[in-house]
């Protein structure tokens, strides 16, 4: 079986050297953001700073993209995750469920410079996951009868009122796994997966930065959480601190 | 009068064997250490784990390995992980037997404001709407009056609301309280603490309807 595997595995290399197809393998994360201009929306995975795509974010700081409309379901740390981003006013629309923890954030919301539109974390889940699944909208009972309910059709199923939510439209998903391959395919580890295989699915290119670059063939097919036709470019990524927010420890 | 540990040990008494629950920020994390002998449950977090266990010690940290508020946590055996919009399914296809969360106020027809103040703190609401909206089973955990001593068991919410008469039952530290068509019916009262206190110490209308047992804590 190995053997076979393995062989399957040169053949597959074969053919994508030929065809110079599949392989979505990049350098490294300033070459994975290519293309990513200001003023786009771009989805970006993790809940709080665990699963955030920690290279992806140095690498637009590093660019200096501006004016960008971020979806993710939470704003960082003063210091780290997409806080990095705020510092910088590189941020002009955020797109969140929780963002507390973050006084720079805060700062500038309560100021004005930063436009901030908060969604229920189960309706901004299933927009991910509509839209990467082709469903333009859908109706959710959270939110009803609450601010977040101005300006949406109610509809009432069974005798309960809903809210109808659309999908978002990203230009761009830029998400984090534990391992991945040459194909695509993604792995991800606890409860680092949260956001990150309902964005790959919504981004029309998505970015995905792993812990591990595994060859093809590595990774069981019955595990893999992120099947590789959501991904367009993957590379390994480096230097990964995974800080902890609230360290916690059982006394 | 009850304190917060108190207020969590109480609701621990809901629990029944076999329920998925589903525990929010503050007082409700800490129902998971009064759990009755004899009595099976597993604990949800929104973020995307069945089967939370304890926090875990030093050696144990994952950084990978989180709950809904940040916190590290470890994962019992029979834990299950999956994505945020699988986690969400569970929540609003009523798979989750219990909800327990916090609250800044809460209207005596079940009305529940828990996600701002105005122009002072916007944190969001997190999975806060989704939960009450969705729940049958809803049980607010918090102080009876807020620090300057206001009722938070109101008429109507004054802050922007999270949910609407999704409210079933309410702990403080004071009282165990049902949420009904004509209002908060007193059902239980915390220990040393009086009828009188409770009415109070509510601003919403309340049913005192005979002998108020004290609560058997």
């Amino acid at each position: 079986m190995q053997a076979y595997l393995s062989l399957k595995t040169l053949l597959f290399y074969i053919v994508k050297e030929q065809k110079g197809e599949m392989n979505k393998v990049v350098k490294n994360a300033q070459t994975a953001i290519q293309g990513i201009k200001d003023g786009m929306t771009l989805m970006l995975g993790g809940f709080g700073l665990c699963g955030i795509p920690e290279n992806c974010i140095q690498a637009l700081v590093d660019a200096g993209i501006k004016d960008l409309t971020c979806i993710s379901n939470n704003a960082g740390v003063d210091d780290f995750g997409l806080g990095l981003l705020l510092q910088k006013k590189q941020i002009k629309k955020m797109i969140a469920s929780y963002v507390g923890e973050n006084a720079e954030f805060e700062r500038q919301m309560l100021s004005g410079e930063l436009e901030v539109d908060l969604v229920p974390q189960g309706t901004l889940a299933q927009r991910c996951q509509a839209a990467g699944a082709g469903i333009p909208a859908f109706y959710t009972p959270a939110g009803f009868g609450t601010e977040v309910a101005e300006g949406k059709e109610v509809r009432y199923f069974d005798g309960k009122p809903h809210l109808m939510e659309h999908a978002f439209d990203a230009p761009f998903a830029i998400v984090k796994a534990w391992k991945g391959d040459a194909f695509g395919n993604l792995v991800f580890k606890g409860t680092a997966r949260n956001f990150n295989p309902l964005m790959a699915m919504a981004g029309k290119i998505t970015i995905a930065e792993v812990e591990e670059l595994v060859e093809v063939g590595q990774l069981d097919p019955n595990t893999i959480h992120t099947p590789g036709i959501f991904v367009q470019r993957i590379f390994q990524g480096a230097n990964y601190e995974k800080r902890i927010e609230q360290r916690t420890i059982r006394s | 009068m009850l304190d917060k540990h108190g207020i969590a040990r109480r609701i621990a008494q809901e629990l029944q064997d076999g329920w998925y629950v589903n525990l929010g920020i503050g007082i409700p994390t800490l129902i998971a250490n009064y759990i009755p002998e004899g009595i099976s449950v597993e604990f949800q977090s929104e973020n995307g784990i069945l089967g939370m266990g304890p926090f875990p010690t030093e050696a144990e940290v994952d950084a990978d390995l989180i709950n809904a508020g940040k916190q590290t946590i470890t994962a019992m055996p029979g834990a299950s992980i999956f994505d945020s919009a699988t986690s969400f399914a569970m929540i609003r296809g009523k798979h989750i037997q219990l909800t327990v969360l916090g609250a800044m106020e809460v209207a005596d027809n079940g009305d529940i404001a828990n996600w701002k103040i105005p122009g002072k703190m916007v944190k969001g609401m997190g999975g806060a709407m989704d939960l009450v909206a969705s729940a049958d089973n809803i049980i607010v955990a918090m102080m009876h009056t807020n620090k300057r001593g206001k009722s938070k068991l109101l008429r109507n919410c004054t802050l922007p609301l999270t949910g609407v008469k999704c409210v079933k039952k309410i702990v403080t530290n004071l009282a165990v309280l049902d949420v009904t068509d004509q209002g908060f019916k007193l059902l239980e009262r915390a220990p040393g603490v009086s009828v009188e206190d409770i009415e109070n110490a509510t601003e919403g209308r309340l049913i005192i309807d005979g002998d108020i047992p004290e609560m058997n804590i």
